[in-house]
């Protein structure tokens, strides 16, 4: 009974229900008294509890359990959903993000009980108490209606036990451990009766350990029994625990349980066996192990099986999608026979043909690749609400936050490194951005802040901006902290426009909130959210108007792998640039470079733009001085500059690959490419060289 | 088979630099190759040679004569790249000659301490001594850990 094939289902539809409860506490908060919504949260709830039982996850059931309990109070207009209330059911959302998170990792639900929020949820009830009743019926039978337990010495069992195990019963008893047997009913609706066995012996594991089971396992396992089974288990917890345990099990319908005592001097042992209830869980676990053997080793299955498969990374990929790959690839196979059929001469018309064919098919098949690497920016945005909802609760700010583009499609990869700078974003919008409601209410702005998370394509790249109408960025403070901070020095300082200033901002180490607080501020800053954005191809820009707000631009390539490049010569060496960052290319006579402090620079359209000798740059050897250079423009941000090149070979297409550990540290070079030849070129890193 | 009683033993590339010979783990051995074009890579250190494209991987070549301080690499018909792996990382490793896989025993290799030569004693794991002639053997991480 492996569940580890499940597993993958599992986590996947666990993320997409909690996310489904995310946006619907989001929306409950708002509307407190939509049924339509409440009854979506308590049904997603309730799924996320079968599940959670099914797969064995106890905690985890335990706690939606309890979360069901309070919606349904909800629900019946017992309890008002507040904001308070909302706060317990976002930290029970947490909780059950950890738990997913846990098993993702290691593939089991981990320990934490959080019994904080267990008590959160109970303290709601009980100020409901007298509805409690009826809801106990619903589903799980509830501890309470199991207090008859009977622990009177007439139910001692007589099951048939070999040799062995009686050994094993009576070196258990002797070191004071209980032997109990069980007998497990099923509710004769159940149909995975496999799968609850399974359960039921899982959580037997919890409390001792499992000797024998009838019918044998291998039979329970294969469902060859009819709705009850009887398991022999040795354990230090007391009946009633044990009972209380599995009836927790869903569809567990009753447990009968008697003491085992070893068959041939059953009279002996029965005094010690009902004092030894007290001692419970004196001994850990791990210790009964040794003492016992198993003869049964299918038994051992349940106990050993400890290291679970990882869950890998996914996409989930529209099939049309595939469909297309496929049909791609087909008629790549066509052209393929076809260029076999080519046999030298007087067919230079067909090889043409064949070869044009062969170019759209693999430009084709790299846009259907790609795009089946394109997840949502949703996938990102998604749990902005929330985080922001809380920001704003913890800040006391009046916040809003508007999103919109969600559904632009950006690369997988790029998808998993942008949450962290958009967060950082976000939060600096809403700490340093926002002026309190207060403030606001002074300067005669809108109460509410608002903070605007857009997404769109823009040509090869995606746009992602972080608005808010705040208070803007204040440049003579940065300036003044950038030289309290030598981050600049003050005669410097004087020269700078007010750009120069705003960039400042993402120099390492550099943050203006006066006070730190745990939500920014923490002396990580926007140095890292550049850091990371560059390393993602993309860019960052900030516009900001004093008093009315700031905008941070983010741009991001549409994809990692293969992009558009103009490959130039420099001596004789070939280099690539690429071609979304290149704005013009001119000829320019070598008596129309002037000087400035030295700096070779060229006027064009009115624009001062300096000159970089990549030959310099590059440590190529020198070539041919001639009359009149060829300038690639290229353009960074608002920054430009002109690579003086040797010659122009032509735009391909070219896949990016990198240097490898040991060439990681050459600045001026993002990558290496492979040309048609076989030979390698090396692609020019744009950020520094400019 | 016949290697059972030699346990302790252990396969090593020769290779050759100038007039000296060396010796490399060969379970650190990727693949060994023919000089070809060799795209430079400007500001890398010195004796990285550049970036080759083996079957469609970017991989960094290194000149051992350059790293040992010998006279600058001639390629001929003999230069070899030994392509070496450590820790999920290649480099190729420009020599002038690859000669035999060697089986030396352990016992047949040396200390190297107080021994003087112009190769850093960081890069020499030990000299082996197989029929006469002897063979440095040398410590590839420290080399390679020294590029980075």
């Amino acid at each position: 009974m492996d569940m580890s094939q499940y597993l993958e289902i599992f986590i996947e539809e666990s993320k997409e229900h909690l996310q489904g409860l995310n946006e619907n506490l989001l929306q409950l908060e708002n509307e407190p008294e939509n049924m339509a919504i409440l009854n979506e949260i308590f049904r997603v709830a309730h799924t996320l509890k079968g599940m959670s039982g099914t797969m064995g996850f106890t905690r985890m059931q335990k706690l939606t359990h309890n979360m069901e309990n309070v919606l349904s109070e909800i629900r019946n207009g017992h309890i008002r959903a507040n904001s308070n209330l909302l706060d317990t059911l976002f930290k029970c959302l947490d909780a059950l993000e950890n738990y997913v998170n846990e098993i993702v990792n290691t593939g089991s639900e981990g320990t934490e009980e959080y019994n904080d929020i267990l008590i959160e949820l109970g303290e709601i009830l009980s100020r409901n108490s007298e509805t409690i009743e009826d809801k106990n019926k619903e589903n799980f039978v509830d501890t309470s209606s199991t207090s008859d337990i009977n622990v009177s010495n007439s139910d001692i069992s007589n099951i048939a036990l070999t040799e062995f195990e009686n050994n094993a019963v009576e070196s258990a008893i002797a070191r004071n451990f209980n032997v109990y047997e069980i007998a497990v009913f099923l509710n004769k609706s159940c149909v995975l009766k496999s799968a609850r066995a399974f359960i039921v012996f899982r959580t037997l594991e919890n409390y001792g350990e499992i000797i024998k089971a009838i019918p044998k396992v291998e039979d329970i396992e294969d469902e060859k029994f009819e709705f009850e089974f009887t398991v022999v288990v040795i354990s230090k917890e007391s009946k009633e625990a044990i009972k209380k345990g599995l009836l927790n099990i869903a569809e567990v319908e009753d447990i009968i349980i008697k003491n085992v005592v070893p068959q041939n001097n059953p009279s002996s042992l029965t005094d010690n066996i009902s004092g030894n209830v007290i001692h419970e869980n004196l001994i850990p676990k791990n210790t009964i192990q040794d003492t016992i053997y198993e003869e049964d080793s299918e038994v051992s299955k349940y106990s050993g099986n400890k290291s679970k498969p990882k869950a890998g990374k996914t996409v989930r990929v529209d099939i049309d999608r595939l469909d297309t790959l496929m049909n791609l690839v087909s008629e790549l196979i066509i052209v393929k026979t076809r260029l076999e059929g080519i046999d030298g001469e007087n067919n230079s018309q067909n090889y043409n043909e064949a070869v044009e064919y062969l170019e759209r098919i693999t430009t084709n098949i790299h846009d259907a690749v790609m795009k089946v690497r394109m997840v949502p920016v949703e996938r990102v945005f998604n749990r902005f609400p929330r985080m922001i909802r809380d920001l704003s609760r913890k800040l006391n700010k009046d916040i809003e936050l508007t999103m919109s583009g969600e559904e632009t499609e950006l690369d997988r990869t790029v998808i998993d490194e942008i949450g962290d700078p958009l967060i950082h974003l976000l939060r600096n919008a809403a700490d340093h951005g926002l002026e309190t409601t207060e403030e606001r209410i002074r300067k005669g702005k809108e109460k509410t802040g608002h903070i605007y998370l857009r997404a769109y394509q823009d040509g090869n790249n995606v746009i992602i901006e972080v608005e808010d109408d705040g208070n803007g960025i204040d440049t003579k403070k940065v300036l003044n902290k950038a030289i309290e901070k030598g981050t600049v020095s003050p005669e410097l300082a004087a020269n700078l426009s007010e750009q120069e200033i705003i960039e400042l901002l993402f120099k390492p180490s550099f943050s203006t909130s006066d006070n730190i607080s745990d939500i920014s501020g923490r002396g990580v800053g926007l140095d890292v959210v550049k850091t990371k954005i560059e390393a993602l191809g993309g860019d960052i820009e900030v516009k900001t108007t004093l008093g009315k707000g700031s905008k941070f631009i983010i741009c991001l390539p549409l994809t990692l792998a293969i992009i558009q490049a103009l490959m130039v010569k420099v001596g004789e060496e070939k280099y690539a640039i690429p071609l979304n960052t290149i704005q013009n290319i001119e000829d320019v006579k070598v008596s129309d470079i002037q000087y400035v402090q030295k700096q070779e620079v060229i006027v064009l359209r009115n624009q001062v733009i300096p000159i970089v000798r990549l030959d310099k740059v590059l440590d190529v050897q020198q070539s041919n001085q001639t009359d009149v250079i060829t300038v690639v423009i290229v353009k960074k941000g608002e920054k430009q500059a002109g690579f003086v090149v040797d010659g122009l070979i032509g735009q391909q297409e070219i896949v990016i690959k990198s240097l490898g550990k040991y060439l990681s540290g050459i600045r001026m070079i993002a990558g290496a490419t492979i040309l048609g030849d076989g030979e390698v070129a090396l692609i020019l890193d744009i950020n520094t060289l400019v | 088979m016949e290697n059972i009683s030699m346990a302790e033993s252990k396969q090593y590339v020769v290779f050759k630099l100038g007039n000296e010979e060396y010796g490399i783990d060969i379970q650190k051995v990727q693949i060994i190759e023919r000089i070809q074009n060799i795209t430079r890579v400007p500001k890398s250190p010195y004796f990285i040679k550049g970036v080759i494209n083996l079957r469609g991987e970017i991989i960094p070549v290194m000149s051992l004569r350059s790293k040992f301080g010998l006279e600058e690499d001639e390629y001929n018909d003999e230069t070899r790249i030994i392509i070496v792996g450590i820790e999920d990382n290649k480099i190729g490793m420009i020599v002038d000659q690859v000669k035999e896989v060697l089986q030396i025993p352990s016992e047949a290799i040396e200390n190297v301490q107080g021994f003087t030569s112009d190769i850093n004693f960081n890069f020499i794991q030990g000299v082996g001594k197989v029929n006469g002639h002897i063979v440095t053997l040398l410590n590839l991480k420290n080399i390679i850990d020294s590029t980075v």
